[in-house]
């Protein structure tokens, strides 16, 4: 006979006390039994980044997770990402570049964003896109997306914290992927 | 997916418990980026799900110049890639760990858990056999130690027995004027599977360039991960020169014995473990130099 | 700020305001298709076929059954047989009663992954283990994968009924088709040709890729009345094909048209939809079905692989003569590749006196194939174009040049009917000529430049849209096609620009089936273009209205009232002071009541799309893999409405194109079962393998429509693979003819031509 488990885990600040299958995934969870719908399946397997949420500081695809690992966590979900009715500056700089186009992976990629703004404000595009490398957009060609980022940083979560400008043509990037290869 | 048990034992000692208990029914959960898709797919089908990653040996990084390293097999790749000492001392090791997967992945993949899942493409196996790192392993008999390039069996086998846990890898302190250096080929610039991955750590003799210890190991060209010792042993005593460097390649490419499959023909593998072999050993050898 | 085409001002169009569906979907609040839930909603789940090609003898779902939490399981046998009648589906016909089979097999599977029963459950997890308990006895046929090997006598048959006019009545076949396609005498023009270059193309099935699987909720009621949920390209489409496979009426059905997650033409026909409303009428109970990306890529879209034979003949000086081609599609298990898109696209860049065009439609042991983003006309465009830039190489002239002189451009013959009117061909290769990227030098050794231009035709078809006045001067409008990629945005710009209002000031909505008249697929390029009109002249019946209303005030005929930028004011001025929209609504209840505008269009004189794409790219000598450097396309877009999504159509496009150059690409086995499953080794681009992507929009407004709307989603998926594998071989001196150009089958080519000048160079020693 298989139980239930209980798991006590935090949710975009708030305290949660769930019951759920230990073959129910995070993403499952979420969706299922809290109705956070914003987190995204697309492929259940860790390859397209739809389902990211950052767990503890860190960005992880919520589909490879089980939602009894959630215990003890700190979870944000994109639901979690606004301070309010006040959009954050990844979501604002998002919609101004019409960087989403279908809009399915964007819960993915703002949380994927996040993740590396907290940890690196001033990333240069070779970063963002490291950074963004998990989470597929088949609508845009991801040009958009990462000029999206780039604002965020440059004028908003960057900017506030050092007011420095990160600066790479996309000519670099390409050079810094062909480095990595050949080293 | 069937339904399963979760546990998530605090000690060592009770998880060895609990897999010895419930045998070949027990799996152990590390990073749980392999397992979960094994468990969808019902490629596995285990009843209880043992999560190591509440056990704090297992959580663990210590390092020290003299001792060398020891990682605990569920500490995760992203951690492993910055932390500052090992990504001086194991630049091969922490580029292995930080080639997997995605950061989502690397966030929770463990090397531990890469090298139990018995994946003949796994990114840190080779670096961890270039590196001579060994397996410590607990068990209801005790514990016990094996090499890295000894633990994997076939493609999702490895000499861990039933009740059997991962514990932790000691690598050795590095030597002067030594280093590493993984590559692996992908199609695509991120998230693919290694098509080839070659590990190589080499030690040198800065007065004459030439190689005092050498080690290179390949993943995704057999059944397990390869330890080409021919490799080495041409080129420990030699000047590593282009020639050297060249003839290292050909017998690593001797020592793969790829198939085909949706990643790459074997032609195509054999061919790209000579040019990632020359490409990493003169990587690792520039490290090696600077190294001192 | 303002814009303008052809000397007409814009307010609105050509600005690029924040999409109003935007906040909802960087929230997460936007629902998709399975973000849908009810009360007492079930899970289902769909069994699959191991075998590509097998007959089932039984099956028995006795275990299954018993399985506690398991409510319903369905087969084939539960769904009406249906004759071989064809049905519009937006862009194309479908035949209904292969649309059955492909739902759930009828006796025989078709392909790995060919649905054969569907299980409700409690839960999913229930319904994913009752699959297991659900026993099949097959056995197992061999299976023909390729276009060749089914086009041989003696292959394998898939359809026991199928005949093509050629053959004839008694003769079996996979081909289901030929069309032939001709102009001139290509004979008598290939003797014109001092330079004729031949060669034979393969290309390899691939998927649309859409982020979202699919998935559909279906409730049915105890009156015979359903409504299903589902993320789709056309809610209509949804509503008369389930009518269709299960044997209701269509008025009996309502769509409810989620958020859709991508689609790209593969969510332009029905999986789930029937299983749901069949689940849901034997249980009782709401039932919600998903696809797993493994059964997404097994069982659902993709675009044909294809083997193309392209032969062109040029003058000396550089004029096309004559083109013959011979493409042969993957149909996948039914009949209905788009090879009669690729045939009619193939040529048409061009002006070429003496075409010959034959295209045969084959069916293989693979998914049946579904619209992806100018269907056929990618593979198409990978055959001529690099054949175009052999030949340029011979007469000795830049690519572009070369394309210069036989470009079609208004009143060029097309392939099949009219003559072209007036398109922007020439425009996005003088565009390109003229762009910083062409005239910057590409340095660095292992690298090249390439370029390649496409077309497709766009469509029209049906369209209706209704748009409400509110008291306070705001104004929502009510269309039924679904927004995919920041159409609402577009429909409310129209709106916004006709009736002078704000564009915060209109609310686009798409509604179901039953809240808006038919409106045909979002699909084929045609949302800006055939809704757009609508929403213009649902806005023009605002304005006459508004006339009306402001005519009665006034005490005029309607007829005396002029409406400009936003105002209506009297012709002859009597000191009255002119009105807006906005201080006119408060005041419509004592004028006559409530103003709602219509429009309906069956959209004729659809302007055909043209772009140009060119690419630099390092090729890596050693392992054969390709970095994309810098990409530039140029495309004409008629008129740019919302100018940021048209870009992001542009670069969308581009990115699908190079994925499906270099990656991208099905991998069966011997035995027919597809081994790429997942997006591990269905390797879509991510953002590290694509460099930012620069557009230039050529605006060469559509003759007829009212703001010169052009189709702009399409066509830049159809140059990438030719530009790729013309900066290829720039690169590298090696022609591909095979997609895609993955580092194996390169590095291949490279070896060989190295081997073959290594024993050129020792020959000459």
């Amino acid at each position: 006979m298989v139980h239930k488990v209980i798991v006590e885990t935090t949710i975009n600040g708030d305290p949660v006390e769930l019951l759920c299958e230990p073959r129910q995934s995070l993403l499952e969870v979420l969706r299922d039994e809290l109705d956070l719908t914003g987190s995204k399946e697309g492929c259940l397997t860790g390859d397209c980044g739809a389902c990211t949420v950052i767990v503890d500081g860190r960005a992880v695809c919520s589909c490879l997770m089980l939602g009894a690992e959630a215990a003890g966590k700190h979870i944000t979900t994109v639901e979690g990402l606004a301070n309010g009715a006040t959009l954050h500056v990844l979501q604002q700089k998002f919609l101004e570049h019409a960087s989403l186009q279908c809009g399915i992976c964007t819960p993915g990629f703002l949380m994927s964003a996040k993740a590396l703004l907290d940890h690196n404000p001033n990333p240069t595009e070779g970063e963002i896109r490291y950074a963004l490398a998990g989470n597929l957009c088949r609508c845009t060609g991801y040009d958009k997306i990462v000029k999206a980022v780039v604002d965020a940083a440059r004028h908003g979560v960057g900017a506030s914290q050092h007011g420095k400008v990160p600066t790479e043509s996309t000519a670099e990037v390409t050079r810094d992927i062909l480095e990595r290869e050949k080293r | 997916m069937h339904a399963i048990n979760y546990e998530s034992p605090k000690t060592i000692d009770e998880a060895v418990k609990l897999l010895a208990a419930h045998g070949e029914k027990a799996r152990p959960l590390s990073g749980g980026t392999d397992l979960l898709i094994q468990l969808r797919a019902g490629t596995r089908r285990p009843d209880f799900v043992v999560d190591i990653k509440h056990i704090a040996d297992l959580c663990k990084i210590s390092f020290s110049a003299q001792h060398g390293l020891s990682l605990g097999a569920a500490v995760p790749c992203l951690e492993i890639h910055e932390n500052p000492h090992l990504r001086r001392h194991y630049p091969g090791l922490t580029e292995a760990a930080h080639l997997i997967g995605s950061l989502q992945i690397q966030s929770r993949a463990t090397v531990g858990g890469n090298l139990c899942n018995g994946s003949p493409a796994a990114d840190t196996t080779p670096a961890l056999i270039a590196l001579g790192a060994m397996a410590r392993i607990a068990g209801p008999g005790g514990e016990r130690t094996v090499p890295v390039e000894g633990f994997c069996l076939s493609p999702g086998r490895t000499v861990l027995k039933p009740g059997e846990l991962l514990v932790e890898f000691q690598i050795p302190a590095p030597a002067k004027y030594s280093s590493d250096a993984y590559l692996r080929f992908i199609p695509r610039n991120e998230m693919d599977i290694a098509v080839v991955g070659v590990g190589v750590a080499l030690t040198l003799d800065p007065a004459n360039d030439h190689v005092v210890a050498a080690r290179i190991a390949l993943g995704a060209v057999g059944p397990t991960p390869i330890f080409a010792t021919q490799a080495v042993q041409a080129l420990v005593g030699k000047k590593l020169d282009d020639a050297a460097i060249a003839n290292a390649g050909t017998l690593a490419i001797a020592a793969a014995t790829p198939i085909d499959d949706m990643r790459g023909t074997a032609e195509y593998r054999r061919h790209v473990v000579g040019v990632l072999t020359r490409r990493a050993l003169a990587i690792a050898a520039t490290r090696a130099k600077a190294s001192a | 700020m303002a814009a303008s085409t052809n000397g007409t001002e814009y307010k609105i169009i050509g600005t690029r305001p924040i999409r109003h569906d935007g906040v909802d979907k960087v929230t997460g609040r936007a629902k998709y298709g399975a973000d849908y839930t009810f009360p007492g909603m079930l899970f289902g789940k769909v069994l699959r076929s191991p075998h590509a090609h097998a007959l089932i003898k039984s099956i028995n779902t006795e275990k299954a059954r018993a399985l506690p939490g398991v409510k319903a399981i369905v087969t084939s046998a539960d769904l009406p047989k249906l004759a071989d009648k064809m049905e519009a589906a937006g862009e194309q016909a479908i035949n209904l009663n292969h649309l059955s089979m492909n739902i759930l097999a009828r006796g025989k599977v078709l392909y790995d992954g060919h649905a054969v029963a569907a299980v409700a459950a409690t839960s999913g997890h229930i319904a994913d283990e009752a699959l297991r308990l659900i026993e099949v006895e097959y056995e197992v046929l061999p299976p023909v994968m390729l276009v060749d090997d089914a086009m041989k006598p003696g292959a394998p048959i898939l359809l026991d009924s199928l005949r093509n006019k050629e053959d004839g009545p008694d003769q079996q076949t996979n081909v289901a088709a030929h069309m032939q396609f001709k102009r001139g005498d290509v004979n008598e023009g290939f003797k014109q040709a001092d330079y004729i270059i031949e060669r034979e193309f393969k290309t390899a099935m691939v998927h649309q890729g859409y982020i979202e699987p699919h998935n559909a909720v279906g409730i049915y009621n105890a009156d015979g009345h359903a409504t299903i949920y589902c993320s789709t390209q056309g809610t209509f489409v949804v509503r008369s094909l389930t009518a269709a496979v299960l044997g209701i009426s269509e008025g009996k059905i309502k769509v409810v048209p989620a958020e859709i997650g991508g689609g790209f033409g593969g969510k332009t026909t029905v999986y789930l939809e029937p299983l749901s409303v069949l689940l849901s009428k034997l249980t009782g109970s709401p039932v919600k079905l998903t696809m797993t990306r493994a059964e997404v890529l097994r069982a659902t879209g993709p675009t044909s692989g294809s083997t193309i034979r392209c032969k062109m003949g040029a003058t000396k000086d550089g004029m096309l003569v004559a083109g013959q081609c011979w493409l042969a599609y993957e149909a996948g298990a039914f009949p209905g590749s788009p090879v009669g898109a690729g045939a009619m696209t193939i040529l048409s860049p061009y002006n070429i006196p003496n075409i010959l065009v034959d295209a045969y439609d084959v069916v293989v042991n693979r998914p049946k194939t579904a619209a992806y983003r100018a269907p056929g006309a990618s593979n198409a465009a990978m055959a001529s174009e690099t054949v175009v830039d052999e030949l340029a190489e011979k007469c000795g002239l830049d690519p572009i040049e070369f394309r210069l002189k036989n470009a079609s451009h208004d009143g060029t013959p097309q392939t099949v009917g009219p003559p072209f009117k007036k398109i922007g061909m020439i425009e996005t290769l003088e565009a390109i000529k003229n762009s910083e990227h062409y005239k910057s030098k590409l340095t660095g050794p292992n690298r090249g430049r390439g370029v390649a231009s496409g077309f497709w035709f766009n469509v029209g078809l049906q369209s209706s849209a209704t748009i409400n006045v509110h008291t306070d001067g705001t104004v929502s409008v009510v269309i039924g096609s679904v927004d995919i990629g920041g159409t609402r945005a577009a429909q409310a710009m129209i709106a916004a620009e006709v009736l002078g209002v704000d564009i915060n000031d209109v609310r686009p909505v798409v509604a179901d089936t039953d809240s808006i008249g038919h409106t045909d697929v979002t699909g084929g390029s045609r949302t800006c273009f055939a809704t757009g009109w609508a929403v213009y002249e649902a806005a023009q019946d605002i304005v006459r209205q508004l006339k009306e209303r402001a005519a009665k005030l006034w005490e005029k005929k309607p007829e005396e009232v002029v409406f400009a930028n936003g105002m209506l004011s009297p012709a002859s001025g009597n000191g009255v002071k002119p009105m807006s929209l906005k201080e006119l609504a408060p005041r419509l209840a004592r004028t006559g009541g409530p103003i709602v505008g219509r429009a309906t269009i069956n959209a004729r004189g659809v302007g055909p799309a043209f772009a140009t794409t060119l690419v630099d790219l390092e090729v890596d000598p050693d392992t054969g893999k390709v970095q994309i450097l810098r990409v530039t396309v140029a495309q004409d877009v008629g008129k740019a409405i919302h100018p940021a999504y048209v870009e992001g159509q542009m670069q969308g496009g581009t990115a699908q194109g190079i994925g499906w150059a270099l990656n991208e690409e099905y991998f069966y086995d011997d035995k027919g079962i597809l081994r790429n499953t997942g997006l591990l080794d269905y390797r879509m681009p991510t953002c590290l393998d694509l460099p930012a992507m620069e557009t230039i929009m050529v605006e060469v407004p559509t003759p007829g429509h009212p703001l010169g709307v052009r189709g702009v989603g399409e066509v830049p998926i159809v140059p990438p693979p030719a530009a790729v594998a013309n900066a290829i071989y720039r690169a590298t001196g090696v022609r591909m003819l095979e997609l895609p150009m993955s580092p194996p089958r390169l590095l291949k080519a490279m070896l060989k031509k190295r081997a073959a000048s290594d024993s050129q160079a020792a020959a000459a020693d």
